[in-house]
């Protein structure tokens, strides 16, 4: 569904953020992307919707090919992907609803954007996402009322109704404390699950990583140095991606009950 | 997802940004209403608008080229009562400033020093450069001594006020600290307060030299000397081509004046 | 702070040597310009008229007192049209500045050369005064309100515009590229990325505006641009100092009010 093939990104100062990815990720499957700070994460699914430019190589949605789409083109592509931010990127003075609503722009022409007239197959389904995730009540609440994950909630439904194929998650728990990270991580696996959604989810929390994953992809420097089972997540293979460090506290085994909850 | 699509609404509204319907439509139509109101008294004389009109084009057409060689002298006398009367009076304003603004500080000042301050910034605060202008005028005759006595009550206005209000905030510990190692007033005001606001007050003084040679360029209307004396003959004259110069070298100057200003702020700081 | 070595042991400086004798130098350059400037403006004075000033100051001063309040029914009409100058001067303004700011900002603009385009308006709006504006306006459209209200309008122009460029290159940008990532058009992401971002910080600086607006519209019938400003050059030159000192009296009001609604209005928004 997603295919990366030799992808570079190399930055006006020189340095190369990307060093030639190859990845192939299925319908339907839910991979964690973890690395040290630096590695390339948010640049490898920047690049994926060309929010930044690569340099190099190619990148296939299905059978289309993203790094050649003229400027309308690649904005229809974009429609078929749903992003979901660290900061969660709401638009903190539009309400809740108008955040939710905006992941419809791709569908909608300027002046109904402009006059806040979605079309009434939107506007429910915005509530019916909103409904989805809790927040039904919070519709006319301004985003910058709400809290961390009532704000991550909305990116997460603001994502969802552009109706994508493939989710692009960056950090989307950098910034929650660890129980709310937990609750968005299996909120977005619930629905990935429910929807028949792939996504890419870059992720700096290993245990989390390894709880809500089908499969991880180790990034360093950017270059693929791990792609597996989140099982396979050995000391020597942490080792590999971080660095030199005592990697057993952080792998105990995970608690079966709980995984099971977290793919349901 | 087994939730029946009637469940959900299938319309929104953004809620208004005045909350109240009554404040909200008061406000609308009252606004509305005002300015109607506004552009109906203003009176378009048409007519004399559309005999402006060659004189507008004149006027610009004065700009391609601009005469800068005719009235060279006249302009070279200008521009620089302009320069030394910012020069002067900003020099003269700040230095009545100090003392002032000194007095002016709710955290140096006894009571009554700090109410005769105030009101002396209040005063000279009140009324714009160009009105003190005309005064000056009226009491020392035509020139620049009188733009020169405008500007700097200006500039008191402006400067010591600033001064006070920094005095007011600086870091309390710092001057207690100086306090506890028993200095004197002035020893006090010279190691505490000093230091603390003396970046931004030498930045504040280049600002206000920029602010009064652009006000300096004006103070010539009425009589104050400087550039503006020699604009206003310019127009009355209708040598369009010589006031269009005159403009652009003001315009140059301004410019300039306003990086260095912007570029000397930063390395004070 | 140095510490130099004499025969006597070493002695504590604030200053090294060399720095020391730079300041001198810079003061001594700095005290030769502000002499040579004083010299500039006194050969100009008539010395006569100042020392004769305070005596002036006393006679005009004695004359003012008290005002005449019953010229305030003459003056409601030129407050109103001081007051239209401003609010409309202001609400033109806003309209040019807000193009001209998204052009000049480095986020939004479409193109470097409209970007210098923009800024040079901006710049030349800003360097002239609204007096010298409306000196030139009045020569074309004639004495009036339109001359004020075009004069205010093209001065704050730059103002208006420089803020809100300001403003709209501090956004949040990560909030704009959400928005571009859900496939929305430039179009699109202005309105719901950027325009929400900034426009707190637009309405304060119309606001913001307003207020230094009302001052300098009192001042622009000095040359004929309408507004209380013709009154008080009238009175001026028909030497009425009680009328002047009544329409001191009202611009000082105006100006107080528009002070005490601008601060409540700013207080409201933001």
């Amino acid at each position: 569904m997603l295919r990366l093939e030799g992808l570079k990104k190399r930055y006006k100062t020189g340095d190369y953020a990307l060093k030639g990815v190859d990845l192939e990720i299925p319908n339907g499957q839910v991979i964690a992307l973890i690395g040290p700070s630096g590695a390339g994460k948010s640049t490898l699914i920047r690049c994926v919707n060309r929010l930044v430019e690569p340099t190099e190589g190619k990148v296939y949605l299905g059978e289309m090919e993203l790094t050649t789409l003229s400027s309308s083109k690649l904005r229809k592509a974009r429609r078929r992907m749903g992003m979901i931010f660290q900061e969660y990127a709401l638009v903190e003075r539009l309400t809740v609803m108008e955040n939710v609503l905006s992941g419809r722009l791709g569908y909608v022409g300027f002046w109904q954007s402009f006059l806040r007239k979605f079309p009434k197959k939107d506007i429910q389904e915005a509530y019916r996402l909103l409904d989805r995730v809790g927040l039904m009540h919070m519709a006319d609440k301004r985003a910058d009322e709400l809290s961390g994950g009532q704000r991550q909630r909305v990116g997460i439904c603001r994502a969802l109704i552009q109706d994508p194929d493939l989710l692009l998650v960056d950090e989307p728990t950098a910034s929650l404390d660890p129980k709310t990270s937990r609750q968005i991580m299996r909120l977005i696996n619930e629905l990935c699950a429910e929807r028949g959604l792939a996504a890419i989810i870059n992720i700096h929390d290993v245990l989390l990583a390894q709880m809500y994953s089908q499969r991880v992809v180790g990034l360093k420097l950017g270059e693929i140095v791990y792609d597996g089972k989140p099982e396979g997540l050995k000391p020597a293979v942490l080792t590999d991606i971080y660095g030199e460090e005592d990697w057993e506290a952080t792998i105990e085994e995970v608690d079966e009950d709980e995984l099971e909850e977290a793919v349901e | 997802m087994s939730v029946a699509e009637s469940d959900f609404p299938s319309s929104w509204k953004k809620p208004p940004f005045i909350k109240s319907p009554l404040l909200r439509w008061s406000i609308i139509i009252g606004s509305a209403i005002y300015l109607a109101l506004a552009f109906g008294t203003m009176d378009v004389d048409w007519e004399r608008a559309a005999e402006g009109l060659p004189r507008g084009k004149r006027f610009i057409a004065a700009f391609f080229p601009p005469n800068f060689s005719d009235n060279l002298g006249v302009m070279w006398d200008g521009i620089f009562e302009s320069i030394w009367m910012a020069i002067i009076s900003t020099v003269a304003g700040i230095a009545l400033s100090v003392p002032i603004g000194l007095g002016a500080a709710k955290n140096l000042a006894p009571n009554w020093v700090y109410l005769a301050c105030r009101s002396i910034i209040g005063g000279s605060r009140t009324f714009p450069e160009i009105i003190l202008a005309i005064f000056a005028v009226k009491l020392f005759g035509f020139g620049p001594f009188a733009g020169f006595v405008a500007l700097s009550i200006g500039t008191i206005g402006f400067y010591a006020k600033l001064l006070a209000e920094d005095i007011e905030n600086i870091n309390p510990s710092q001057a207690e600290a100086i306090k506890a190692t028993g200095a004197g007033w002035w020893q006090w005001i010279n190691y505490a307060i000093q230091p603390q606001v003396m970046p931004r007050m030498i930045g504040l003084s280049v600002y206000r030299l920029d602010i009064n040679f652009r006000e300096s360029a004006v103070v010539g209307i009425v009589g104050g000397g400087g550039i503006g004396a020699t604009l206003n003959t310019a127009f009355e004259r209708y040598e369009f081509d010589t006031a269009a110069a005159i403009l652009l070298i003001i315009i140059g100057i301004v410019m300039v004046l306003e990086y260095t200003s912007g570029y000397l702020r930063k390395w004070v700081q | 702070m140095p510490l130099i070595e004499t025969p006597d042991g070493p002695v504590w400086k604030r200053r090294a040597t060399k720095e020391t004798l730079i300041r001198w130098f810079f003061w001594l350059i700095a005290l030769a310009v502000i002499a040579y400037a004083w010299k500039g403006i006194s050969d100009k004075t008539i010395w006569f008229f100042v020392q004769d000033a305070p005596r002036q100051a006393a006679d005009i001063g004695g004359r003012m007192i008290p005002p005449k309040f019953s010229y305030m029914s003459r003056l409601w009409v030129p407050v109103w049209d001081t007051l239209n100058i401003a609010t409309l001067g202001t609400v033109i303004a806003l309209f040019i500045a807000v193009p001209v700011a998204f052009a000049a900002a480095h986020n939004t603009t479409p193109h470097p050369i409209v970007r210098t385009i923009a800024i040079f308006i901006i710049v030349s709006s800003r360097s002239v005064n609204s007096l010298i504006w409306a000196l030139m306006l009045v020569f074309i459209f004639g004495p009036g309100v339109l001359a004020g209200t075009i004069a205010i309008g093209l001065r704050s122009v730059g103002f208006c515009a420089k803020l809100l460029y300001e403003g709209i290159e501090e956004i949040d940008h990560t909030q704009v590229e959400a928005i571009e990532a859900t496939g929305a058009s430039r179009a699109q992401q202005m309105v719901f990325g950027i325009v929400p971002q900034v426009l707190p910080t637009f309405a304060g600086i119309g606001v913001f505006r307003w207020d230094i607006n009302i001052r300098e519209s009192t001042i622009l019938g000095l040359v004929g641009a309408g507004g209380i400003g013709l009154e008080l050059s009238g009175s001026i030159n028909t030497l009425a100092w009680t009328q002047v000192s009544m329409i001191l009296l009202v611009i000082l009001s105006t100006v107080i009010v528009s002070e005490w609604v601008s601060a409540k209005v700013r207080g409201a928004i933001i």
